[in-house]
Order: structure tokens, then C-alpha cells, then sequence
């Protein structure tokens, strides 16, 4: 799948002007609210129609404003889950689940039945019960449940928590993470709350007053978004070269650079060459080579300087392509494994993220 | 030769009115039917396009939708003769092509009474119609619903509320409906005369007081009883869809 958003749309004070893309997994649109995020995700669905521009699902525009092109929304097959869940209240929860099933186009494909939506969702009791008689959590259920079974090719979800106190958000976090984990359907998520971008994410749109103002992997964006790059990632991130070997899941590559192999978030084809930004201050140092870790992956680099601070921790510094990777140790650690320039030594990363070229490389 | 049995309800019924106030309590229920059978699509048509539509003309459309309301009856009558009658424009083509004649027929009973319960109908059937809460209907579109799906599935059992209120208001104008039918289509015994033109004939001969009363008593019991049966029927559709 994938999903290509480049729209303008004028309403009243507030312009909207977004261009991103996705290829699957979870991306979020994440900001505060009145940034514009919901009439993005009513624009893919059909359900506003942008002024200018060109949305596409799977290489084929459903809208495009140049060419002439509006796809109604009942023809564009694209699930959508809102945040008040919009059960029709004269349906039992049967009869809503299989609303979508009726339409012609839709049942003939394969996908989830009736069983399988039930099973992953929990709503085996609820079939008979009108939607007047559920909770919060369970009608957000049914609600996905419905979308899901109209086999979208896309899933839109905007806000589908916001209406939850937290127990029950908790109840519905778990079946979301299993849409993605399973690759039920990719999801387009919109969120102002960056604990669930966080954890349900695979990559973020960060959206401020109708614009796009970051694209990429969650832990960047967030940060950027909270303002603390520095902090967390310290003060200069540094790009590695990078080509790309494989895509292992949505969100998910495997890049190889000049000091060895890394699982890194991002977006992009097989052999594109890519940079990758690690997280510096999670870095961590090991003299010999390490194996059974669950980390990104271990590079492997020639020492170039060590630095004496005088403290109990010292500064090991290697360079990696242009990069000059600076990982903490002990003084200790330092002398017992002879940590001298002109030594190999390992860093293991646990958190990297490929460059957001994505955003720039589409026109 | 044995005498039928006489416990039949209608037996007892046309024993206790006269043949002549029988058959006009028998053509009020079949004026009151078929006008608000005839005039239900087209209510529920003007009432979604006043609703939902915008176009030029929707004031003046929702203006001569009115018009019986707020016009004496007499004058809508008498403006239904001058348009319906066999020299009026519509009267003389629906006669030459469909056959279809008005004036002094049932058939004109009915076009007055439709005519005369048309906005209430009309205002009752939009009223449900600006409660149907959009947003379903944009969420039925997502999931491969084409508008008339929707119309179908989504809007009309939502609005099915207010459709049944305007049926039995339009219903209950039907049988009461004095002013143009009598204008329109006279007061012939058999043919024309409605319960109240029947109720109004008997006020008018020495005598006739206890045929007049026997009618009011039927009109009462027939009121009363649509009155029941819209109250009972409002009450299963809230049960069916409590609030979401």
C-alpha cells in the first residue's frame, strides 16, 4: 500500500497545506488539535474535498484536482474509524459489523470475515446488542471492527481514543497494536496525545498550523515536536552513510553502512541510499563483539581519540564515514580493555532512524 | 332459511347507522387513505429537499407548501375547482390522458384532503429529517455506501419517527376536512360526503340530531384512536434506537 498526500484546502482563516506519504504500518498525524489533521484525513476519505492538489492510493489518484479526478467516498475503499464511534443506532452490533459487506465490489475480495473480526476484537458477545446498551470501549470496537470488515485498503483512524478515560483506553490499545503487528491493514492514525503516537506509530507526520512540519520516525519526531533534540539525542545527531538491503516490515529497514549492518524506522526502496541518524547518547561501548542483543544493530570502528575529562567517565571517540561517534566509558573499563586510538571497538545502537528523504524526494 | 348471523361487528355496526352514514364513514377512511397514501412520496421528497436542498427557489417552494395551512379552506377549494375542475388546466389534461376526473368524484375528496394535510406532513417529515445526525450518514458512505444506499439504509429508518407522525397528522386532517373538499367537490351522498360533510347535512334537517351525534361519536373514537396508535408507535421506535 501505499498513500501519497499533497493537498491545499483554504476554510475560512485556516490554510491547510500538507504533502506526505506513507507505505504501510501506522503513520500518525500528530499535533495540536485545530492543526489540521482531521480534514487531512476527512480529504483521503472523501469526506472534504481540498481545494488543490493530489491524493493517491496504490499509484491511482482518488483525487486530483489538475486532472479533474474526485472518487466518491463510497468507491474509494478506504475504512474510516471516528472518534465518536458512529454505530447506526437502529443496527444491532451484527448488523453494523456487516453493513459494509452489503455494498457490491467488496465482498468478492478476500480479507477479514466475520469470525476473524470477532476473534481479534473481542465483540463475540456484543452480535445481538444494540449500540444504546454498549460502553465507550466496546462501541470504538465494534467500530473498527466495522471499518475492517468493509475490507479498506486503507484504514483511517482520527482520534479513536480521545473519547476514552483511560481504562478504556487501555482496553482498545491492544487490538490496535494488533491491526499493525499483524499488517491487518495499514492505518493512518491522528493523535494530539504523544503517548499513543508513541507507542502505536511506525512514523509520524508532525502537523502545526495547517503544515507539515516534521516527517519520520516517532522517537525524532516526538522529540523535535517536545523541543529537546539536544537533550535526548545530543546536540549533533550524526548521519552515517547508508543503502538500503531490505524492507523487514512496515517502517522497518535494514540498512547496511560502512561499520555493519542496522535495523533503522524509516521508509524506503531496496539499494536507495539513505542516511542514518543514531541516537547518540544511547550508545553504548563494548570491547569485544557482542551477540544475542535485541538492538538496531553493533557497528564496528577504529578508536580515534580518547578524551581524559578528568572525571570517572571518559570520552571514546570513532569515526564512521564523516561521522565522528563519541560513546561514554569508565575510566576503568577504559585501562582494563586498552581503549587506545588505532583499537577496534564496538557500539551497540539501539535507536536509529533513516533519514526522511521520503518527504523530500517526492515532488 | 335460516337469518345470517347477526354477532358480525359490521353487521351490528350498519344496524346501528344508517346505510347513508355508513357509507360515509366508509369513503372518510377511504379518502383519508388514499390521499395519504398518494401524497407520502412526495411529502417525504419536498420535506428532504427543504431539509437538505440548496437551490435557488427553496423560499417560495416552502412558502406554496404553506399556503393550505395559513389560506381559508374555502379559497384552497375553490382554487382547486378553478385548476382541477374539468375546464381547469390540470383537470382537462388529466382527464383527456389518464382519464383521471376530480370534480364531484371521491377521487377530488382525496386531492383536497392530500392537498389540505400536505403541510403537516411536510413539517413533520423534515423535522426528523434535520435530527438525522449527518455524521452516520458520511460514515455509511465510507464504508461503500452509494447516496441512495444511504437514503435507504441510514436516513429513511432514522427518520421513520417523524414519517409515521406526519402519516397520522396528515391522516387525522383527511377525516376532518370540511372547507375545500365541500368547495371542491360538493356534498354528494355515496360519492363526496365525508364524515364531517355528512355531520353538517344532518345539523341541517329536522331530526337529524341523533344521526349528527351517532357521527361525532364515530369521528371521536376514530381520533382518539389514530391519536393511540401514533403514541404507541413512538414509543417502540424509541425503544428500538435509544439514544446512541
Amino acid at each position: 500500500m501505499t498513500l501519497r498526500v499533497n493537498i491545499r484546502h483554504r476554510q475560512g482563516e485556516f490554510t491547510l497545506d500538507a504533502r506526505f506519504s506513507s507505505d504501510g504500518g501506522v503513520t500518525a498525524l500528530f499535533g495540536r488539535s485545530g492543526s489540521g489533521k482531521t480534514t487531512i484525513v476527512n480529504a483521503i476519505a472523501g469526506l472534504v474535498r481540498p481545494q488543490e492538489g493530489r491524493i493517491e492510493v496504490d499509484g491511482a489518484p482518488v483525487f486530483d484536482s489538475q486532472a479533474g479526478v474526485w472518487i466518491p467516498p463510497h468507491l474509494r475503499r478506504l475504512g474510516y474509524v471516528f472518534q465518536e464511534a458512529r454505530l447506526f443506532p437502529h443496527m444491532s452490533v451484527a448488523q453494523n459489523l456487516l453493513y459494509g459487506q452489503r455494498f457490491g465490489g467488496r465482498t468478492a475480495r478476500g480479507g477479514a470475515s466475520l469470525a476473524d473480526v470477532v476473534e481479534l476484537l473481542g465483540v463475540g458477545g456484543l452480535l445481538d446488542r444494540r449500540p444504546a446498551d454498549l460502553s465507550g470501549g466496546e462501541k470504538q470496537r465494534v467500530a473498527i471492527g466495522r471499518a475492517l470488515l468493509s475490507h479498506p485498503r486503507i484504514l483511517l483512524m482520527d482520534e479513536p481514543l480521545a473519547s476514552l478515560d483511560e481504562a478504556r483506553k487501555q482496553e482498545i490499545v491492544p487490538y490496535i497494536e494488533r491491526l499493525r503487528d499483524e499488517a491487518v491493514a495499514p492505518i493512518v492514525y491522528v493523535s494530539h496525545s504523544a503517548a499513543e503516537v508513541r507507542r502505536l506509530a511506525t512514523t509520524v507526520v508532525l502537523m502545526e498550523n495547517g503544515r507539515v512540519t516534521a516527517f519520520g520516525h516517532p522517537d525524532q519526531i516526538l522529540a523535535e515536536a517536545a523541543g529537546d533534540t539536544a537533550e535526548s539525542f545530543g546536540a549533533a545527531t550524526p548521519v552515517l552513510p547508508g543503502s538500503v538491503m531490505a524492507r523487514e516490515a512496515p517502517g522497518l529497514l535494514r540498512i547496511a553502512t560502512p561499520a555493519g549492518e542496522l535495523l533503522v524506522a524509516g521508509n524506503g526502496a531496496q539499494g536507495e541510499q539513505i542516511g542514518v541518524r543514531i541516537a547518540m547518547n544511547t550508545l553504548l561501548l563494548a570491547a569485544s563483539a557482542p551477540s544475542g542483543l535485541g538492538a538496531c544493530g553493533v557497528l564496528s570502528a577504529t578508536v580515534t581519540r580518547v578524551e581524559d575529562g578528568g572525571g570517572a567517565w571518559q570520552g571514546v571517540t570513532t569515526r564512521i564515514g564523516d561521522a565522528d561517534i563519541t560513546t561514554r566509558a569508565t575510566r576503568a573499563f577504559i585501562r582494563e580493555h586498552g581503549i587506545v586510538p588505532g583499537r577496534t571497538v564496538y557500539i551497540v545502537v539501539t535507536k536509529a532512524w533513516a533519514e526522511s528523504s521520503a518527504l523530500n524526494a517526492q515532488s | 332459511m335460516d337469518s345470517p348471523p347477526s354477532s358480525r361487528p359490521t353487521d351490528r355496526m350498519e344496524t346501528w347507522l344508517s346505510p347513508e352514514e355508513w357509507s360515509a364513514v366508509r369513503l372518510s377512511l377511504q379518502v383519508a387513505a388514499v390521499a395519504v397514501a398518494a401524497s407520502l412520496p412526495l411529502g417525504v421528497a419536498v420535506a428532504y429537499l427543504l431539509a437538505r436542498g440548496r437551490f435557488w427557489g427553496r423560499g417560495a417552494l416552502d412558502a406554496v407548501v404553506h399556503l393550505p395551512l395559513i389560506l381559508p379552506p374555502v379559497v384552497t377549494g375553490y382554487l382547486l375547482l378553478l385548476f382541477f375542475g374539468r375546464r381547469g388546466p390540470a383537470g382537462a389534461f388529466l382527464e383527456a390522458h389518464f382519464g383521471l376526473v376530480f370534480s364531484f368524484r371521491w377521487t377530488g375528496a382525496a386531492l383536497a384532503c392530500a392537498v389540505m394535510g400536505f403541510p403537516l406532513m411536510v413539517r413533520a417529515i423534515r423535522l426528523s429529517i434535520e435530527a438525522v445526525d449527518r455524521r452516520l450518514e458520511d460514515a455509511a458512505s465510507t464504508l461503500g455506501a452509494s447516496p441512495a444506499m444511504v437514503f435507504l439504509t441510514i436516513t429513511l429508518p432514522l427518520m421513520a419517527p417523524g414519517v409515521i407522525a406526519g402519516v397520522i397528522l396528515s391522516f387525522a386532517k383527511a377525516m376532518g376536512e370540511f372547507g375545500a373538499t365541500i368547495t371542491f367537490v360538493s356534498n354528494i351522498p355515496g360519492e363526496t360526503q365525508t364524515l364531517p360533510s355528512a355531520i353538517y347535512a344532518l345539523t341541517q334537517v329536522p331530526g337529524g340530531d341523533a344521526g349528527a351525534l351517532r357521527l361525532t361519536l364515530v369521528s371521536v373514537v376514530l381520533s382518539v384512536a389514530a391519536l393511540a396508535a401514533s403514541e404507541a408507535l413512538a414509543r417502540a421506535m424509541k425503544r428500538r434506537m435509544a439514544a446512541p
